[in-house]
């Protein structure tokens, strides 16, 4: 990779991290206890929504961030054409 | 010997012959199988490792119970949003630069990158904070064969030891890893039996983490009506209020991120690539366990306040009597169960109207029960037992390994003896092991009284040491040597100081602004930043080849700068 395409490929990841972490924190530290209260106003299928939150919606956001993040770095790797991984295992 | 006494010896028997079965095809004769089992695991199969790795005798057979009794509901959510929301933070921000960097241990992460003396800051933590941990886990062995197969729990650890002996020592990582694999197929399965059978039973609905949904109106009103805080609702406890729930899912999440057997894990991934895949299968197989946890706590916690607030005490179903027997049930405080205002039953309330409490339940018992509360069968029972002790031996096996690897690797062939052979290294981690496993069955046989607690704590710890260090080393080319050993040493002092002295078994002090013990690892962790960062100002930089390094280390592909440090070894 020449350093241009390295800066380019460092911001994109940056970026990405930064979108996916807002949510991460977004879902858990906000749906799931600062704006519980207001959130358990509403319901669905029987759950108070800022509980469901906090005991289901947080842990199913968290499962889709990662993948994103692993689907997305792939794109990445791909549109840089550094998706030759290299398979060796570390030795000394 | 009863039916549940035969099928869970079935159930151990078996299981435990699998794992000595793939403990033997998979053992090893060298250093990089051993302690990383060659950096070459398939991504699916090393999520499930971290999975069994990760999920000890605490998730499986306590936090349901935790969630619905200690906890009432809501203020239960910090374990579940805490001990998942950590793995975002290692998937994003350090598997696939740990990765990178190659290596086998953490320490040798931290020696490399920054100094010989943050080096040994790390080992020592690593070792400490991973026999804390081992310690509960070897404890956790012993409860399970004393409550399902009646021995003595000094004979439960000693087969626990054992057969973690035969699979970790002979095998290493490789055995270690494999093994989990089988481990995490028996938890999961041993887990989510019970919930779907009294998922569908109660609600018609054999998805459990819908199916509570239903019962969950029912429940708050139940609770209200017996004087206890509806389930659902935040901030019943002022002892977790929004300050302190803010704190304490922090300091999971940071300490997740910061635990040296789990980040050790993505070292045995084939590639950067296959790390961030690891990461995907290991909060899918974490997820599904904690994503049922909270099912099992409504349903059992319903079931537990109808039927002891409505069944005459002669006439409750078995697993009532079963764990007063073993004094897992008990009156309040511990004392004997008594029927004190005389209406013929053990009412179980938060002291509503003129009904006193006349029962505390331990919260180990709810998992356990849950197959007898949902009225299955006794074969479902000792999977359970034997699910339980799998995600205790998986746990316990992974912090050995990471003992093991930060004495022989870290200490011994970097310190002591750099010459030493493959074989050389390969003994002395074997002995460490063995030694280990030693020192774990003692504890697990006298657990210290305060071993419940430590581990809890152990988060607010790795919180404040590893995790900003890791984060700095990887992103912040100028972090220096001298910055991260100031910081992890004043993250770690301060939180353990404060540890020290709010804890009710030290000094019990009432701390600031109301903070427990187990969220102040939070704000040590943003004490260790702070410190990194100004002494990193005015201390001498990496070497220019350091942060060459750690540019490259972004990118993908393997340059020969990269190359050369792997080889250095």
């Amino acid at each position: 990779m020449n350093p241009d395409d390295r800066q380019a490929y460092w911001r994109a990841n940056l970026r990405l991290m930064a979108t996916l972490l807002a949510v991460w924190a977004l879902v858990s530290f906000g749906a799931g206890i600062i704006f519980v209260d207001q959130l358990n106003e509403f319901s669905i299928m029987g759950f108070p929504l800022g509980f469901w939150f906090a005991q289901q919606g947080s842990i199913l956001v968290f499962i889709a961030l990662i993948v994103i993040y692993a689907v997305r770095m792939d794109a990445l790797d791909k549109k840089f054409g550094a998706d030759d991984y290299e398979e060796g295992g570390v030795s000394h | 010997m009863s039916d549940i006494q035969i099928w869970t010896l079935v159930f151990v028997g078996i299981t435990f012959s699998f794992y000595i079965y793939i403990a033997y095809a998979s053992r090893v004769s060298s250093t990089a199988d051993f302690y990383v089992a060659g950096g070459g695991i398939p991504a699916p199969a090393n999520g499930a490792a971290i999975a069994a790795d990760w999920m000890s005798a605490a998730s499986f057979i306590s936090m349901a119970g935790i969630i619905a009794l200690a906890y009432n509901g809501y203020a239960g959510s910090v374990f579940l949003m805490g001990w998942t929301g950590g793995y975002v933070l290692l998937a994003l921000l350090l598997a696939p630069y740990l990765r990178k960097f190659g290596k086998f241990t953490l320490p040798e992460f931290v020696g490399d990158r920054y100094s010989e003396t943050a080096r040994l800051v790390a080992v020592l933590s690593a070792i400490v904070i991973s026999f804390v941990y081992v310690a509960g886990q070897m404890g956790g062995v012993g409860v399970v064969f004393t409550r399902f197969l009646g021995v003595s729990p000094t004979v439960g650890v000693l087969i626990g030891m054992a057969i973690v002996f035969f699979y970790a020592v002979l095998g290493g990582m490789k055995g270690i890893t494999w093994t989990q694999v089988a481990q995490y197929s028996v938890l999961i399965v041993a887990y989510l039996i019970p919930a779907v059978a009294v998922s569908a039973s109660v609600t018609g609905n054999p998805l459990p983490q819908i199916g509570f949904g239903q019962i969950l109106g029912e429940l708050d009103e139940l609770q209200r009506a017996l004087g206890f805080e509806a389930f659902t609702e935040a901030f019943t406890d002022p002892r977790y209020g929004m300050q302190n729930m803010l704190l304490i899912t922090a300091a999971l999440m940071f300490g997740t991120a910061g635990l040296p057997h789990v980040i050790v894990r993505f070292y045995t991934a084939k590639s950067v690539r296959a790390a961030r895949y690891s990461a995907v299968w290991a909060i899918v197989f974490i997820g599904l366990l904690y994503l049922t946890a909270p099912a099992v706590a409504s349903f059992s916690k319903l079931e537990i306040l109808d039927s002891l607030n409505t069944t005459p005490s002669g006439e409750l179903p078995g697993w009532f009597s079963t764990w007063a027997d073993v004094d897992l049930i008990t009156g309040p405080d511990g004392a004997p169960l008594e029927d004190l205002n005389g209406d013929g039953m053990f009412n179980y309330t938060g002291g509503a109207g003129d009904i006193a409490n006349e029962v505390a339940i331990n919260n180990d018992i709810l998992v356990l029960a849950s197959p007898e509360i949902a009225g299955l069968p006794a074969p479902l029972v000792g999977l359970v037992a034997a699910g339980a002790l799998a995600a205790a031996l998986s746990t316990a096996s992974g912090l050995l390994l990471v003992i093991s690897s930060s004495v022989a690797n870290d200490v011994y062939y970097k310190r002591v003896n750099p010459g030493a052979t493959e074989k050389q290294q390969l003994l002395v981690g074997r002995i460490t092991m063995g030694f280990a496993i030693l020192v774990a069955g003692y504890l697990g046989i006298n657990p210290p009284g305060f071993v419940g607690e430590v581990v809890a704590l152990a988060f607010g710890l790795a919180a404040a040491s590893f995790f900003p260090i890791l984060v700095l080393g990887i992103f912040w080319k100028k972090a220096t040597a001298m910055g991260a050993a100031a910081g992890m040493i004043a993250g770690l002092t301060f939180t353990l100081a404060y540890m020290i002295w709010t804890l009710e078994i030290y000094f019990g002090g009432a701390g600031i602004a109301g903070i427990p013990p187990t969220g102040i690892g939070t704000i040590g962790m943003l004490v260790n930043f702070a410190v990194t960062i100004v002494v990193s100002q005015f201390t001498p930089k990496p070497s220019e080849r350091m942060q060459a390094l750690v540019e490259e280390v972004r990118y993908p592909g393997r340059t020969k700068l990269v190359e050369e440090h792997l080889k250095e070894g």
